[in-house]
């Protein structure tokens, strides 16, 4: 099916089941623990083997040698399989820095071995009996210094946007701000670990794994094991979370795939904690550069966002200035990025690439601009909103609600009660509050599925769709149980196998609104089959109840399925209605800090997230998504920091102890309102993403916050206690 | 981890023989540091004494009017004990202020006592560290040190002890006793149990190898206000960037130790002479010669403030 015109009114406006708080179908496996996920998958008739992974000592360099006799010696011990043994190897596409493979060493942590056998215990042992001689090279580890070097990226990433004349007007506004911030590397830290379980079966290779992306992988993992793509078969029905860290093939398949075929048996590989920072992707930190000047009364007359970031040879820039594209009106804007190469681990996507570091610094700037005009920040926020996209003002948003957000935000947070800096105070604590515009654009993806009709009337979705801990099973049953015209409880979800249809998977916050089109697409084509089974004309056929209906002929689905049941299958695919329609999702984080007066600790107290994003499919679900992207936000403003050792060129806080992410006690209040939206440009469902809108402008709202309790503007992330304490009163 | 053989000691006289007889055997209380070391081979012992069954886990008052508190006495009984939340509120504070709820459930006196730093540096094995390999170098000096020690530091060694319940004993005067290899019985001073680094900063504490601790005895209760106020980045589950633990009487007097900045509960008893002229005055005595990093100079000024903080909360 194409999507290329507005939809009109569907089956899914009925809202029966879609819409509605349904809890997730897959909750009872997971709280009870029988959700089987990547590592634990089980068959007893498999004689499984542990693989253990050895990382690189070094950041950049070559390996000259590897003694694994040793290693091969040791107890239980059936193989050592090295990056030496299996010499170069092909690249997946979607990689920038090689898994496995060859002497050269690109970033610290990549993998040089994997030890193979009876036990993890015994394959662990082993692992460190495994020596390795580097011949280490000079790398470049310092976004700072290798400013200097940095260049522009690939032209696909669109590194430059303009419109009017920036710097003409910049220099005329009568009120100016000219200000860096920073935001540092970041680590994905999901729950579960990479894992993967290679099983060979002639030349055809079966993965167990942890992927968001089943079709990327399976791709990317064919080329890098130089076997046919239809010989790789992945699954990943249950994903401990992802973040984006899980969207293109890692390590651990790889191994899984060498050492199963070098022992001839199933072979079980997780990265482990300590080896998941350096060896696998992150969020690349930023320096960033804004400058807006603004008539008096508030109006943006000009807008420039810059910025920098690194990565590997051949990788890619963090894309932080998007949002500052579409955001806010201004005739006379720039926005540019510019792009280091470091010998660091690969910096890749990680939640709401590019709009979560670009807010974080984009939404403090629009803080600070507001003081200088003596502005509300909210009222300059609403002055500067836009209908359409700024830099081409013939194209419209398709829908665009941030002033809803942001007012009805404003009267539920009880902003009015916002004081002065540095007035509020409630015993040692110096309290404030803060705002800030949430923005994520809206991507869809082509998404496939196939769905039976069995003749008990059960309806069985497949798509190798993915649920990473998002409540893909349940929206995705909601909507085939809406379309059919079924409960519930006859509707059974298959997630994540690559002989399903291909989706399009979970990243960028596409999957929920394109995974559920294409059951929404498949789905027509099944009532097409049931109509045309039973003679009905199949435009005004009405699937409710179980039944089909035509006239006053009326059907039970089960029958109509007969014995060999019907299937329908399609893919849903877009026209050009991204282009001529902005699609993007709105909101507004609200929050409240208390900052010690003597300590500088900072402490959230409340949050509240006003979400604009087209239909909400699943209220529970998109709520949780959205509490935790709160969350994520909370931790990259207040403590998440991947610490770069410049010298030795690796992470250092290569752990949970570490890498400091929330906990608990981290985060006493939320709140979730979700404005009452249907946008007919988005898909058939009338969806939008909401995953990673929930993240954008949180570090921004907590450092607003931070700077209305204190006075202390800090333009660096993580808002530390050391960046904080100089400019705080004396305690007495 | 390397294999190892385990054994479980029945009496203190049979846990002291057996480690005698291999130098490479350590103790494992609730194994919630030695383990993870293991894992990572950090440490790497051939052979584990297990001592939960020693009947070392008992608090009972001492004949002097303290409180004598067994060795594997685990850190939720000792934060929860009457006593000590009565007589001993800095060490009740001080040891829920660690760790969560799981691990203090396993954790012990002895064990608590006896971990070992978080210098990431320590922690990665691909790393020079003086503590892991005496004479590797340190690859924490001149790298990222935030967390890192600032007073009593040395070019060998820039690691913090990160117990916070050694903070509060140190305030409070505890004492370590020991039993040695020969069986002979020893009463360590809590200030004389840590070591600072020096260029050898593998060997941490007094104890000799094979020296197993069998109790530490806290002197009879001293009252005052007892504050232990322990500062970190996140609410919870996270060692303390600073901490300071007090015991203030009403007449401004004190005593009060300082966690997160050294190699050992740093206490300087003459700057406590310094308390009733304010915090100010008693930091920068107890905080003289310190060598901190560009990275965590912030340290010095947060200890005083810290101590502001807990003065002002004493008045109160
Ligand atoms: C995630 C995490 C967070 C933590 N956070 C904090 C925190 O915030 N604050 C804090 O203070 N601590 C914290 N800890 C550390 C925790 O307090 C220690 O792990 C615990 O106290 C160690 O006690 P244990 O009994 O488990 O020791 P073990 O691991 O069993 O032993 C530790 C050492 O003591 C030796 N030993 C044990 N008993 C004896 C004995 N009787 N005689 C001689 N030697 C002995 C062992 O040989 C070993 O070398 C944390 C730990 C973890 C894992």
């Amino acid at each position: 099916m194409q999507f290329d015109k507005p939809a009109t009114t569907n089956p899914i406006d009925r809202l029966k089941v879609v819409g509605k708080p349904i809890h997730r179908i897959d909750g009872e496996l997971k709280t009870t623990g029988r959700a089987i996920y990547a590592y634990e998958w089980h068959d007893p008739n498999m004689r499984y083997a542990y693989g253990y992974p050895v990382g690189s000592a070094i950041a950049k360099g070559h390996v000259t040698s590897i003694d694994s006799v040793a290693a091969n010696n040791a107890p239980g011990v059936l193989g050592v399989v090295t990056t030496l043994d299996v010499g170069d190897l092909q690249k997946g596409k979607l990689n920038t820095a090689k898994l496995f493979g060859g002497s050269e060493i690109q970033h610290y942590h990549q993998a040089v071995a994997v030890v193979v056998a009876e036990t993890f215990e015994q394959a662990r042992a082993a692992a460190h009996l495994v020596q390795v001689e580097y011949a280490p090279e000079k790398g470049r580890f310092d976004l700072r210094v290798e400013l200097v070097n940095a260049g522009a990226p690939d032209p696909s990433t669109e590194p430059e946007s303009s419109a009017g004349d920036f710097q003409t007007a910049f220099a005329a506004a009568p009120v100016t701000l000219d200000a860096e911030y920073t935001t540092p590397d970041q680590s994905h830290s999901m729950m579960e670990p990479h894992a993967s379980i290679a099983a060979w079966n002639g030349d055809e290779v079966t993965i167990w794994t942890s992927s968001q992306m089943i079709d990327w992988w399976r791709t990317d993992l064919a080329t890098t094991l130089g076997v046919d793509k239809e010989k790789v078969h992945l699954m990943s029905p249950f994903i401990g979370g992802g973040f984006g860290g899980k969207l293109f093939l890692r390590a651990d398949a790889v191994l899984a795939a060498f050492a199963a075929k070098s022992v001839g048996r199933p072979v079980k590989v997780a990265l482990p904690r300590p080896m998941m920072m350096n060896n696998t992707t992150h969020r690349p930190a930023t320096i960033q550069r804004i400058r807006i000047g603004a008539e008096k009364d508030g109006r943006i007359t000009a807008i420039a966002h810059e910025s920098w970031s690194g990565d590997l040879l051949g990788g890619g820039p963090e894309t932080a200035v998007m949002q500052t594209r579409l955001l806010y009106a201004g005739a006379n804007r720039m926005t540019a990025m510019k792009l280091a190469v470091l010998d660091l681990p690969e910096g890749n996507a990680m939640r709401a690439p590019g709009e979560a570091p670009g807010l974080m610094a984009l939404e403090i700037a629009i803080d600070e601009m507001a003081e200088t005009l003596g502005m509300d920040p909210i009222a300059f926020r609403i002055t500067n909103d836009t209908q359409v996209d700024p830099e081409n003002p013939e194209r419209p948003f398709s829908q665009r609600d941030l002033i809803g957000c942001l007012k009805l935000g404003a009267t539920k947070f009880g902003w009015d009660e916002r004081e002065k800096p540095a007035t509020r105070r409630e015993g040692d604590w110096m309290i404030g509050i803060g705002v800030a515009a949430a923005f994520r654009n809206n991507l869809v993806m082509p998404s496939g599925a196939r769905v039976k009709l069995d003749r008990n009337g059960v309806v069985t979705v497949e798509t190798d769709m993915t649920d990473i801990g998002t409540g893909s099973y349940t929206i995705i049953a909601q909507t085939a149980a809406e379309m059919m015209g079924v409960a519930m409880d006859k509707v059974a979800v298959h997630l994540g196998d690559s002989r399903f249809p291909v989706s399009a998977g979970s990243g960028g916050q596409f999957g929920a609104n394109s995974a559920t089109s294409g059951v929404y697409a498949a789905c027509v084509k099944l009532r097409e089959a049931v109509a045309s089974k039973l003679g009905f004309n199949s435009a005004d056929v009405v699937f409710d109840n179980g039944e089909a209906r035509s006239g006053n002929r009326v059907i039970a689905l089960a029958e109509a399925a007969g014995e060999d049941g019907l299937v329908g299958e399609d893919t849903m695919e877009w026209g050009d209605l991204t282009k001529t329609h902005q699609q993007s999702t709105f909101g507004a984080h609200f929050v409240e800090v208390g900052v010690d007066i003597a300590t500088g600790e900072t402490r959230i107290r409340r949050m509240l997230a006003v979400c604009a994003a087209g239909r909400i499919l699943n209220p529970i679900t998109a709520r949780s998504q959205v509490i935790g992207a709160m969350t994520m936000g909370a931790g990259g403003a207040l403590s998440e920091e991947l610490a770069v050792d410049t010298r030795h060129g690796f992470f250092v806080n290569h752990d949970l102890a570490g890498y400091e992410v929330p906990v608990h006690a981290d985060i006493p209040h939320q709140e979730v309102i979700f404005m009452d939206e249907t946008d007919p440009y988005s898909s058939p469902m009338k969806a939008k993403g909401i995953g990673e809108l929930g993240l954008c402008g949180v570090s921004a709202a907590i450092a607003n916050a931070i700077y209305n309790a204190t006075g202390v503007r800090v333009r660096h992330y993580p808002i530390t206690l050391d960046k904080l304490i100089g400019g705080l009163p004396e305690v007495a | 981890m390397r294999s190892f053989s385990y054994e479980r000691a029945t009496s203190i006289e049979a846990a002291l023989q057996a480690a005698a007889r291999n130098v490479d055997a350590r103790f494992i209380a609730g194994g919630t540091n030695l383990l993870d070391l293991m894992k990572l081979e950090i440490e790497k012992p051939s052979h584990l004494i297990d001592v939960n069954g020693l009947g070392l886990d008992t608090i009972e008052k001492s004949p002097e009017g303290g409180l004598r508190i067994g060795a594997l006495v685990r850190n939720t009984d000792l934060a929860a004990d009457e006593t000590v939340r009565r007589d001993y509120g800095l060490l009740s504070r001080a040891l829920v202020a660690g760790a969560s709820g799981q691990l203090r459930n396993k954790a012990t006196t002895a064990g608590n006592l006896l971990q070992r730093t978080r210098c990431p540096y320590f922690y990665d094995p691909n790393q020079a560290c003086n503590k892991r390999q005496p004479g590797s170098g340190c690859s924490a000096f001149g790298g990222v040190t935030r967390q890192l020690g600032v007073i009593g530091v040395s070019e060998a060694c820039l690691a913090t002890q990160p117990s916070d319940m050694a903070v509060a004993m140190r305030a409070l005067d505890a004492v370590v006793e020991t039993r040695g290899a020969s069986g002979a019985k020893r009463s360590i001073p809590i200030g004389d149990f840590h070591r600072l680094p020096g260029d050898t900063p593998h060997i941490e504490t007094e104890l000799e190898p094979g020296e197993l601790i069998t109790g530490v005895v806290l002197p009879p209760p001293v009252g005052g206000k007892q504050i232990y106020r322990k500062v970190r980045d996140r609410a919870s589950y996270a060692f303390a960037l600073v901490s300071v633990g007090a015991v203030i009487h009403p007449d401004g007097s004190g005593q009060v130790a300082v966690g997160g900045v050294a190699h050992k509960p740093w206490r300087v008893e003459d700057a406590e002479t310094e308390l009733s002229k304010g915090a100010r005055a008693m930091s920068a005595v107890l905080m003289e010669g310190a060598r901190p990093t560009e990275q965590n100079k912030f340290k010095i000024s947060l200890v005083e403030r810290t101590l502001e903080a807990v003065l002002k909360e004493a008045r109160e």
